[in-house]
Order: C-alpha cells, then sequence, then structure tokens
C-alpha cells in the first residue's frame, strides 16, 4: 500500500508579513476555494467520481489508503490461525473547488457513498489557501 | 541398459529439480514481503550447495560401497567410477550417472524443506553452513541405511518407496528442533505473521504436484506398471487431501482457504511417498483423506505449544511423513509390488512394527543430530541476525535488495 504524503503548505506567520498584499489575497482565497476530502468504500468510487464530473468539477486526485474507525477491522484465518487486520482498505478523494459547490458535493457524495452500514466513511472540508496552475502561473479560483 | 527406462529417469530427474523452485515459491509466498527473497533463496541456491556437495562426496557416503551398513565409503570421490554404465546395485537398466542425478535431486529439495521453520531469521551465513553439515551428517547416513545397498533400515524391511522417511520425516523432525534451537520470530504473538502473496503459493504447490510425478513414479527407476502405479496413487493421494483439507477448515473456521487447499494437495503428496510404490489407488484415497486431519490437527497444536515453525514443516512433513510411513505399514500389498510386503490390512502387522521402528530411528537420528549441528553453527558463526536486521527484512539485510520496488 502506498502512504500517501500530505503536502502541507507552509503558512508564513500573519505577525511577519501583514503588510504583505499577496498574503492578504491568500485569506481572501481561504473564504472562496475548499478541499473536500472523502473517505469512502473503494467499490463506491465510480459512482462519486461520475457524480461529482456531473456537477462540473474538473479533476481530482485518489488514493488507496488504509485506516479504521468505528467499523474497525476483519478477520483473517491462515491455516487455522487467526489474525485481527485492523486497518481497511479504503479509499481517498481529494476535490478543490468553489466554496459555493461544497454543499452540493457534500450531498452528492453523501448519496452516492452510502450504503447504511457501517464504514461508510467520512468526509473533511478544510480551507484552501491557494491554487496555482504549474503550467500557465494562474492563481485562485482559475487554476482549480 | 533400456532406453525408455533411462528416458524417463532422466526426465523425472528434471521434474524432481522443479520442486525445489517450486517449494522456494510455496515457502516464499507465505513469508512477508521484506523476507521473500531470503526465503526463496534459501531454497534456490540449495541446487547450489547440494550439487556439489554431492559431487564431491555426497553421492558416495549415501550410495557407495557399504560400511557396516551404516555409512558408504568415499570411493566414489568427485563421481570416481560413477560411469556411463549401469550399476550393479542401482538401476540396472539404466546409466549410473542417471541414478546419481535423480538421487541428487532428492538430496537438494530435502535441506531445502527444512528451511521454512526458521524463514524469516537466520543469518544466511548460518543458514549455509547447516545446509552443507546437515546434509552430510544426516542425509548422506539416512539415505545410505534406508536405500543404500546394506543399509541396516532397508536391511530391517521397511518399506519407503520415494524417501517418506529419508526427505519428509528427517527435513520435518530437523524443523522441529530448527524451530526450538533458533526461537520464535520477534513479534510472535503480538504482530501478525499474514502470508504476503498467496498467488505466489498456489503456484508454488502446483510445481510440486507436477515434480512430485517425478518424484514417485521415477523413483521406480524404470518405464514400468510400477511406475504407472505410483503415478496413479500420487495423483489421487494429493487430490483427496487439498480436499479434505478444505472441508475441514470449512467444518472448523467457516470458510475453505487457497491456502488451506494447496497446503492439502503438499500434505497428501508427503503421505503418498514412501507408499507410492506398494499401495493400490482406493488406499491412496484414504491416505489422502486422513493426512489433512493429522496435519491440520498438528498445525493447530503448534500453537498451543509455542514454538514457531514459520511455514509449518513439522506440521505437513514431519506429521505427514510420519502418517505415509505408518500408512504403508497398514496398507502395503505385494499384489501391487511382489518385491515389498503386505501390511497389517492384508494379514501382516509385522510390517506396521517395522515401519514404526524406521519412523522412531529417524525421528531419534534426525532430531539429535540437528540440534548438535545447529548448537555447533551457532558457535562458529551465530543463527540469528540481530534484532534490527530481522526488523528491518532479511532481503535487504542479508542480500542488499528487495523483492518488489515500487
Amino acid at each position: 500500500m502506498k502512504k500517501e504524503d500530505l503536502i502541507l503548505v507552509n503558512i508564513t506567520k500573519p505577525d511577519i508579513v501583514s503588510n504583505d498584499k499577496a498574503y492578504r489575497k491568500n485569506r481572501k482565497g481561504v473564504k472562496i476555494m475548499k478541499k473536500i476530502e472523502a473517505i469512502i468504500k473503494p467499490f463506491k468510487l465510480e459512482e462519486v467520481k461520475d457524480g461529482l464530473s456531473r456537477m462540473g468539477v474538473k479533476g481530482m486526485t485518489v488514493t488507496e489508503v488504509k485506516g479504521f474507525g468505528r467499523q474497525r477491522g476483519h478477520k483473517e484465518v491462515y491455516r487455522g490461525a487467526e489474525y485481527q487486520v485492523d486497518f481497511v482498505p479504503k479509499v481517498k478523494i481529494e476535490v478543490v473547488m468553489d466554496s459555493k459547490l461544497v454543499p452540493q458535493a457534500i450531498a452528492l457524495i453523501q448519496e452516492k457513498a452510502r450504503t447504511g452500514k457501517i464504514g461508510d466513511g467520512k468526509i473533511f472540508v478544510i480551507p484552501v489557501e491557494e491554487v496555482v496552475r504549474i503550467r500557465t502561473g494562474e492563481t485562485g479560483k482559475e487554476a482549480i | 541398459m533400456n532406453t525408455g527406462d533411462t528416458a524417463f529417469v532422466l526426465i523425472s530427474s528434471a521434474l524432481v529439480m522443479l520442486m525445489t523452485p517450486g517449494l522456494a515459491l510455496f515457502y516464499g509466498g507465505m513469508a512477508r514481503n521484506k523476507n521473500v527473497l531470503s526465503t526463496l533463496m534459501q531454497s534456490f541456491i540449495i541446487l547450489g550447495i547440494i550439487t556439489v556437495e554431492w559431487v564431491l562426496w555426497g553421492y558416495s557416503m549415501a550410495f557407495g560401497p557399504d560400511h557396516a551398513g551404516i555409512i558408504g565409503g568415499l570411493d566414489w570421490f568427485g563421481l570416481k567410477g560413477v560411469g556411463m554404465e549401469p550399476s550393479a546395485d542401482y538401476g540396472s537398466t539404466i546409466p549410473h550417472m542417471a541414478f546419481m542425478v535423480f538421487q541428487c535431486m532428492f538430496a537438494i529439495i530435502t535441506p531445502a524443506l527444512i528451511t521454512g521453520a526458521f524463514a524469516e531469521r537466520m543469518k544466511f551465513s548460518a543458514f549455509m553452513l547447516f545446509t552443507i553439515l546437515w546434509a552430510t551428517l544426516v542425509y548422506n547416513p539416512l539415505a545410505h541405511w534406508v536405500w543404500g545397498v546394506g543399509g541396516w533400515i532397508g536391511k530391517m524391511g521397511a518399506l519407503d518407496f520415494a524417501g517418506g522417511t529419508v526427505v519428509h520425516i528427517s527435513s520435518g523432525i530437523s524443523a522441529l528442533a530448527a524451530a526450538l534451537i533458533i526461537g520464535r520470530r520477534r513479534g510472535y504473538g503480538t504482530t501478525a505473521f499474514i502470508p504476503h502473496n498467496l498467488p505466489m503459493t498456489v503456484t508454488g504447490a502446483g510445481l510440486l504436484w507436477f515434480g512430485w510425478f517425478g518424484f514417485n513414479a521415477g523413483s521406480a527407476l524404470a518405464c514400468n506398471g510400477l511406475a504407472a502405479n505410483a503415478f496413479v496413487v500420487t495423483h489421487i493421494a494429493s487430490a483427496t487431501a487439498a480436499l479434505s483439507w478444505i472441508i475441514i477448515e470449512w467444518l472448523h473456521r467457516g470458510k475453505p482457504t487457497t491456502l488451506g487447499a494447496a497446503s492439502g494437495a503438499v500434505a497428501g503428496l508427503v503421505a503418498i511417498t514412501p507408499a507410492s510404490g506398494f499401495v493400490g489407488p482406493l488406499a491412496a484415497l484414504i491416505i489422502g483423506a486422513l493426512v489433512s486431519v493429522i496435519c491440520y490437527g498438528g498445525i493447530l497444536l503448534k500453537s498451543r505449544l509455542g514454538y514457531d515453525d514459520s511455514l509449518d514443516v513439522v506440521g505437513i512433513h514431519g506429521l505427514g511423513g510420519t502418517w505415509g510411513a505408518l500408512a504403508t505399514g497398514l496398507f502395503a500389498s505385494t499384489l501391487i509390488n511382489p518385491h515389498g510386503a503386505n501390511g497389517l490390512f492384508f494379514g501382516n502387522p509385522g510390517l506396521l512394527w517395522t515401519q514404526f521402528r524406521a519412523v522412531a530411528v529417524t525421528w531419534i537420528f534426525a532430531f539429535i543430530m540437528t540440534l548438535i549441528i545447529l548448537k555447533v553453527v551457532d558457535m562458529i558463526v551465530g543463527l540469528r541476525v540481530t534484532d534490527e536486521d530481522e526488523e528491518r527484512g532479511l532481503d535487504i539485510s542479508q542480500h542488499n535488495e528487495t523483492g518488489y520496488s515500487f
């Protein structure tokens, strides 16, 4: 299983750069862009992806992850020996979008990824400081 | 000299050769991914180690001119006198060299079987030293006792068609000694030792099953009816045991497993090995059906007893081989092989007693000798890798490479 590295944006401390124009622009960005991180059951990925695409989401990052919540793990048996496997395979979807789309996206993921059984996963919404398209240098919402 | 027999024995030798890489896959898949290469290596490199040993002194010790029923002399050192003409004693219709190379493959796979017991924690240097000493001091004498002309177990009248005592009991019991001496893997009881690649294990089991036709049918040393009988009963026992193993699992744990099917097939092959030249198809069915009960029970018992035989060599080869040797004493019939003997169910309870004695001698000899050899190896180079190296895995710590890079 690939270990997923979270790229942490190094947020400059406000007291040092409080006069910096770029920084203030970024703070404004926090209000207009969000990242949705959804941990879902792997077999629900296709439905969620199709739903988000139809909603107008243009890209996403998907990672195979392992973890546990209330579902905990399952048992495996090898030659009669039983092992408790705590980490259950899940898929993590990361999508950055316009803040206005977030309620709709949450509802959609909830609808598509839900089975009603324990272990359906979670949705996290995280503020995004800035987005830069590497090729063109566009920033902000245009770069999503 | 018979060309058909010669062709058959040479092809059988190639089949038995393939069992060792097959065993490497069978074991490698059951190890964790940080130890896959070291586990493969401990089988594969034995092709190198034992071939050299066999050519220099091994074949001569096992099959050379007898000294007091105990050991062969070194008259055939470096295969001196082992030529293209048939030998007087072994396989009168095939070149002596063909018999020698067929036996070489048996000598190779036997120490490879033991490696499953100490997998994932033994130093490579210690493994090499152990393999050479074990082949010289345990395998060669035992092969001489059972198969060598004048060997005392053979003279006692014990039947072992293709190596139940010499190959399977000896390796299985040595595995027990090895697991006890080297100790458990780090994290035993708290970490889950889950097989990292069962498709590899099933592939290995398939290759073992295939190669085993050479092992058992080839032991007829001729392309004849007895070879066909050995071929057929080998197949029946393996098939039945694979089936009975998954049925036991299904009843006991609720699900039939792939590892269970592969384990059962191998256990069936082990059990039929000594009997394959002496029993008929229905006996093979019973031997195969019951071996799974015995081996499955033995493996469950292992966790109660608390020793760490990583890949269940004792459970499958030790117990399966013992059952096979005793079952030969029950089901052997001179109707199948006039050069054999009748077993208990054919009116001769004496054979069962003889088989029991052969088993007991093999158990005691292999166990004690392996304990001594491992103690000596431990004094010379140390058996175990350091805790840190064990954590990192033997692939990187012993061989500077990794099996998978993503």
